[in-house]
């Protein structure tokens, strides 16, 4: 036990002397869920908006106000040639343009029925629809606001409702995609890194050739980077909490015990590789390009997974992120009983179990 | 009669058809500094880590202070000090901070641990570099202080792989002033090298040749029956009939 613990020491005397390092470790997921949170945001925010008005009446006034005052747009030009349309779109000048028809307030409350067009800059396909969707539900309001002036019966509204994320925000998104990579980065990475610098420096043999067992060495580097990816849950989740008001809905404990398999999983996958690669380079290049990457491109945390080609959904499914990002999602964000993620943690149980007793193995071979 | 601190008898390690150790039979006495020497790919390598209890011989037999090498590698490991090419301290650790993880390694007390800390860097007058992190330091004082480390748990022997690599030879001949007083300590010292000036320094050498023990006995006597002047004469008459190549 003495020397398990001398060796604990040791490693996080490495951690802590190599600032640079540890500041990336550290400062990473706080610059990640800043960028992510604010800058790469495929929210939309005081778009530049046109409204070409037919009518001017009340209702279309209204309407104009309100695409106004949301936060999503903001109306710089007012057209009053339908040629304009196209020049307003060609100069880049904005990225929608409201049309209304003629006699907008009679038809609305006569017949219940009025023309409003939404033209959008489809350059941007996500954008576009994205863009076409807010002033969808804006218009789609007023007429909620109208029927309830009027209590007119016949007329019908249609309904959008998006589940689980009204405002459409994307940190709801990502913040569980950014916990899965961090785990991957500290855990995966980091520990691979850790082992294979004592092969590669020489270090490796004199530990082999004392009475310390492999198995403490091992175990001694896993402990520093379990912490550190502690400290860093904790300050994705603080940080989504109260900086980016994303709330974690579903049950703190369920979540926590997500994490720690997932950590288990990215751990051995780290021990793996160290058992693999014989230098630091090559031990930060696999697990860069075959841990990160898929994370982030595979893993459902920017691309949703529905919509990839079928072969890369199905080698979706062996990536450890995909399924803690879809556990995650479930229960920060969804809140849902730990029941509904049972499926995931299984199958990270299972890839954890799976991992530990190869990696565990290629290591002890190694020895021999 | 000496006490035999090391006995081989046969001792064989084969990768696939290739045999690295080839029926190796000698003992090392107590305190002897004993000179392992052979061109590189003779199986050096290979036979010192089979005796630190880092590799299972394939057949033969193998007694390392006292302990079987094939079936009490712990008793084996505890008992040894090992110091490898590579430069083997932690370079991000302070001078004392590598003799306290060493001393915890080989389950040492943490009262034994700092007297011993003491009492080494004075004798080596690094005292004063204790707080020192190992990087800052030149090579041939870490060279001097891994030794030290090496043999910090007073090990019955200990194995030696090309120690004084790249040092000056001033500093590699204070180097060897440390082994000589480990060996009147009574340390076994087990050490291969590549320079055959430090190979007269040994009391015993043994020369391997394609995984054989080619030649074995003391400098001056090996100078004689292979009727060359200097230690690189016996060398270079027995590696001119290797087989095998430089890898």
């Amino acid at each position: 036990m003495k020397q398990f613990i001398s060796f604990v020491k040791k490693e996080f005397f490495h951690i802590f002397r190599d600032r640079r390092t540890m500041l990336i470790l550290l400062g990473m997921p706080i610059v990640q869920i800043i960028l992510f949170g604010f800058a790469i945001t495929t929210e939309v925010k005081n778009t530049q908006i046109a409204i070409f008005d037919l009518s001017k009446d009340i209702s279309t006034q209204r309407i104009t106000e309100q695409l106004q005052a949301s936060e999503y747009f903001t109306v710089t030009e007012v057209l009053n040639n339908p040629d304009d349309i196209d020049r307003v779109f060609k100069e880049g000048k904005v990225n929608l343009v409201v049309v209304f028809g003629e006699n907008f307030s009679d038809n609305l409350l006569h017949t219940g029925e009025a023309s409003v067009q939404l033209i959008t800059d489809a350059t941007d396909p996500n954008q576009a629809s994205m863009l076409s969707g807010y002033a969808t539900s804006i218009v789609t309001s007023y007429q909620q606001e109208l029927m309830q002036e009027y209590k007119v019966p016949f007329q019908i509204i249609p309904e959008i409702r998006m589940l689980y994320n009204p405002q459409l925000k994307s940190a709801y998104n990502f913040v569980p995609g950014v916990m899965g990579l961090i785990l991957m980065l500290i855990c995966a990475m980091m520990t691979s890194i850790a082992i294979v610098r004592e092969k590669e420096l020489g270090t490796m043999e004199v530990l082999l050739a004392s009475p310390i067992k492999p198995i403490y060495i091992i175990l001694a580097k896993m402990v520093p980077y379990f912490t550190l990816s502690f400290v860093n849950l904790s300050t994705i989740l603080l940080l989504s909490v109260f900086v980016l008001q994303v709330p974690v809905a579903g049950s703190l404990f369920w979540l926590t015990i997500v994490s720690i398999l997932f950590i288990m999983v990215a751990l051995a996958l780290g021990l793996l590789v160290s058992t693999i690669v014989d230098t630091q380079v090559a031990a930060m290049l696999v697990s860069g390009m075959g841990f990160m990457m898929p994370v982030m491109l595979l893993s459902g945390m920017i691309f949703p997974i529905e919509s990839m080609p079928a072969v890369l959904q199905w080698f979706s499914d062996i990536i450890p992120a995909k399924w803690y990002v879809s556990s995650v999602r479930k229960l920060m964000i969804e809140g849902v009983d730990v029941v509904f993620v049972l499926k995931e943690m299984i199958i990270l149980l299972v890839m954890a179990i799976f991992l530990i007793v190869i990696s565990l193995k290629k290591f002890k071979t190694r020895l021999t | 009669m000496a006490e035999k601190v090391i006995q081989t008898e046969n001792l064989t390690k084969k990768f696939g058809n290739f045999t690295a150790v080839d029926n190796i039979s000698f003992s090392v006495d107590r305190g002897e500094v004993f000179g392992f020497l052979g061109a590189n790919g003779a199986g050096k390598t290979t036979a010192m880590r089979m005796l630190c209890g880092l590799s299972y011989p394939t057949s033969g037999k193998g007694m390392v202070a006292g302990f079987d090498i094939a079936r009490q590698q712990e008793d084996v490991k505890r008992n040894i000090g090992y110091m490898s090419q590579k430069f083997s301290l932690y370079e991000d650790l302070k001078v004392w901070e590598n003799m306290r993880l060493f001393g915890g390694i080989y389950g040492m007390r943490d009262k034994e641990i700092s007297t011993k800390t003491d009492e080494i860097l004075t004798e080596l007058g690094f005292i004063n570099e204790r707080n020192t992190l190992v990087k800052e330091l030149p090579l041939g004082w870490k060279q001097k202080l891994a030794f030290s480390v090496s043999i910090f748990h007073e090990p019955k022997v200990v194995f030696l792989d090309e120690p004084t690599g790249g040092v000056d030879p001033a500093t590699r001949r204070q180097f060897w002033e440390l082994i000589y007083q480990a060996s009147d300590r009574g340390i076994t010292v087990f050490v291969t090298t590549h320079y055959m000036d430090e190979a007269e320094y040994c009391r015993r050498v043994s020369i391997m040749v394609d995984g054989r023990i080619e030649a074995l006995d003391t400098p001056a006597n090996l100078r004689h029956q292979f009727n060359a002047d200097s230690m690189d004469g016996v060398f270079q008459q027995l590696a001119r009939k290797a087989q095998r190549g430089d890898n």
